[in-house]
């Protein structure tokens, strides 16, 4: 009955649905088209050409067979769980030691940032000489008297993840910093009276008061945040290129030694595909929370 | 839209090209000899190519062959192919040739006779494919070297060893002396090339083809092969303050005295030479270790991709016929410290090191490399095993073997 008043859906915002056909259809073609088009040759002996040539789930069993792989997947983990937690931390920290009205805020702010404006790259070669026993951090400990000081994560198989997350958590921070300051800003002045007036110490309004309702930041940070430790991958290769020995391989990495220097196409596919599977099991239960269970009409 | 922009620029330029001088065709070469003595040698090549009237346009890559291999083949995949192409012969570029990609030399082969001159007979064989000759060998590089800098015996007071079994013996010797006594970068292949030439010189030839030629993981996971892993928990152990990466610094290392010794190929001779070092007073090499004196008959070779532009397709030709000039092949191999690829040549200008190589190679001691046998999925597991087993001390010698010999059992 009401269909006949209301004009047809499919025509409402026409403009804006015109101009963001070629979005869509990039979204289409390059995302959608080439993950199932790596999917599927995931599933063939591929070489150096893509070829059709079925062999079931052989990669796959061959990845999960691999040490090297293992290796990566451990410490993706050991990198991921230490760049979310610290750079929320340290970042949010410093965002709200910023918000205390200080003076020079300008002047901090912009210190903070910097290392954002470096590549992963310049990040990598700048940290792997300070970590450098011969010429780094260690070497000016011992040239102030402490000899026997040791600090080389870079050349020890062990700890060498943790060096690498060092250096993106420098490089990292200061972003993470600007969006939790941006989302403090736009707390309400007279939230902070309210609890003022209550007399509530600082502590506990940022903790229950204040950081709930940055919620909104929050998941934007973890979006970037996450994306960040997913790909890593040009920070390894500047650091340490995955040593010493296989020490610090990152899943990434492993698909582009296997597909290029390896020459074995499918092999690679087959570990990108996990890695978009391992992403898909965090971000869709997640999404399906967030936005499928209120959707407003 | 943007791509027709393109189009229309790729067609000025190639109408530009056609409107110039008829003789002087520009030809992109990539390669990946950036080292000192490396790219003394390709400017050699350049040189000569350069004299036919034609000019030598240099695309070298930083960062070893396995670096540079997968930008030049996403390139010719690509459909943006360069003039010519250096990779190692064997099996790099076997699947580029089957997909049509590369070009036949074929005739050029028979008009030059290279079966005739191209010695040993086994490089000509890794250039062909169905009967078709695909590249032009250039030199003979063989990886099974022992370089020993004499200064750091010298200085702990040791003679200079004569082989394996007596470098090892000398190490804690060395050790005390400050000396590291095997100097072996970070890079993967460095690790994984001194195991197959520790197999090839300790195990004898037979050993080396029975793993690598009829891949027989039983074999590999047997008592001989054991023997070799024992003589790599070794190494591994002489090489643990190694702190450096590539392969030239490694040599850098023994150049200086710093370093005993390098297991690498003969292409670390050409930084001896630049650093002015004389083979026999400053160094000292031991091929096949000293213990199995048969050289490898890997090397490089050039590729030359399928081109559309028919200036460039002539200037290929020239190319091909330059690279195995008698002249050209004593300048370049000089440098490079690596073997000519023909028997009919000149090089009394050939120092001690090179001429104990020519004289293996006159013998007829030769075999084949892992590049011939194994394919780039293969070598690459092998790499990422035998960089860990360097890196990690505690990675026993019998895990090692056994994870080896499931390499083996999938290699192809």
């Amino acid at each position: 009955m009401s269909n006949s008043e209301r004009p047809n859906q499919l025509f409402r915002n026409l403009n804006a649905k015109i101009a963001s056909i070629p979005m869509v259809l990039t979204a289409l073609v390059v995302f959608v088209g080439g993950t199932a088009w790596t999917v599927l040759y995931s599933f063939t002996n591929s070489k150096l050409l893509p070829r059709l040539n079925f062999v079931g789930l052989d990669q796959y069993h061959r990845l999960w067979a691999t040490p090297r792989w293992l290796i990566s997947i451990e410490n993706l983990l050991i990198y991921g769980v230490i760049s979310l937690v610290f750079s929320l931390v340290i970042g949010f920290v410093l965002a709200a030691l910023l918000d205390q009205k200080i003076r020079f805020e300008d002047t901090f702010r912009t210190i903070f940032l910097y290392p954002f404006a470096l590549s992963f790259i310049v990040t990598g070669l700048v940290w792997q000489w300070l970590l450098n026993p011969d010429f780094g951090i260690q070497r000016v400990v011992r040239d102030l008297g402490w000899t026997s000081f040791s600090f080389d994560p870079l050349y020890n198989s062990s700890i060498v993840i943790y060096g690498i997350s060092i250096a993106a958590l420098w490089q990292g921070t200061g972003l993470i910093m600007c969006l939790m300051l941006a989302g403090l800003r736009g707390i309400d002045e007279d939230i902070w009276k309210a609890a003022r007036v209550d007399g509530i110490p600082m502590w506990k309004t940022y903790l229950f008061i204040v950081i709930p309702m940055m919620r909104p930041v929050f998941i934007t940070t973890l979006v970037i945040i996450a994306a960040g430790i997913v790909k890593v991958y040009d920070l390894v290769v500047a650091q340490t290129s995955g040593g010493p020995g296989i020490a610090s391989e990152v899943p990434a990495k492993y698909v582009y030694d296997y597909m290029f220097f390896a020459q074995n196409l499918g092999q690679g596919f087959a570990a990108s595909t996990m890695m978009l599977l391992s992403v898909m099991i965090v971000i869709v239960p997640w999404a399906y929370l967030e936005f499928g269970g209120r959707r407003r009409g | 839209m943007r791509y027709k922009f393109l189009t229309a620029a790729f067609a000025a330029t190639v109408a530009l090209n056609f409107a110039g001088p008829a003789a002087a065709t520009d030809l992109e070469v990539t390669h990946w000899w950036t080292s000192g003595g490396e790219a003394a040698a390709v400017a050699e090549l350049a040189k000569a190519f350069d004299a036919t009237g034609n000019h030598w346009v240099d695309g070298a890559i930083a960062g070893s062959g396995g670096t540079a291999r997968p930008i030049m083949i996403s390139r010719i995949t690509g459909g943006d192919p360069m003039g010519a192409t250096q990779f190692n012969h064997g099996r790099q570029a076997e699947e580029l040739v089957q997909a049509g990609l590369m070009r036949d030399l074929t005739d050029i082969a028979t008009k030059d006779k290279w079966t005739e001159i191209v010695r040993p007979k086994s490089l000509l064989d890794s250039c062909t494919i169905d009967g078709k000759i695909y590249c032009v060998p250039v030199n003979i590089h063989s990886w099974q070297w022992l370089w020993l800098s004499n200064e750091a015996f010298q200085k702990a007071g040791l003679p200079v060893p004569k082989d394996w079994n007596e470098f090892v013996a000398d190490a804690p010797a060395l050790e005390k002396a400050g000396i590291i006594p095997l100097a072996v970068g970070g890079q993967a292949w460095q690790a994984s090339g001194a195991f197959d030439v520790l197999m090839a010189a300790t195990g004898g030839t037979d050993t080396f083809l029975k793993v690598y030629k009829d891949k027989d993981a039983t074999f590999a996971a047997g008592p001989e092969i054991a023997k070799v892993f024992k003589a790599a928990d070794d190494a591994r152990k002489m090489a643990k303050n190694t702190n450096v990466q590539d392969w030239n610094q490694a040599t850098n290392l023994v150049i200086t005295g710093k370093a005993a010794g390098q297991i690498m190929g003969d292409w670390a001779q050409g930084e001896f030479q630049v650093a002015g070092k004389t083979a026999g007073k400053d160094y000292t090499c031991l091929p096949g270790l000293g213990l199995n004196e048969v050289i490898a008959t890997g090397g490089d070779a050039f590729y030359f991709p399928l081109l559309k532009d028919e200036a460039k397709t002539k200037a290929q030709a020239v190319l091909a016929e330059t690279l195995l000039d008698p002249k050209t092949q004593v300048a370049f191999n000089l440098k490079k410290g690596s073997l000519p690829v023909r028997g009919d040549v000149d090089l009394n200008a050939a120092n001690d090191c090179m001429k104990k190589g020519l004289a293996i190679l006159a013998k007829g001691a030769v075999m084949p490399w892992t590049d011939q046998l194994l394919s780039q999925d293969s070598q690459k597991q092998k790499e990422d095993l035998f960089s860990e087993f360097f890196a990690k001390p505690d990675m026993t010698v019998e895990e090692a073997q056994k994870r080896f010999a499931a390499i083996i059992a999938s290699a192809d």
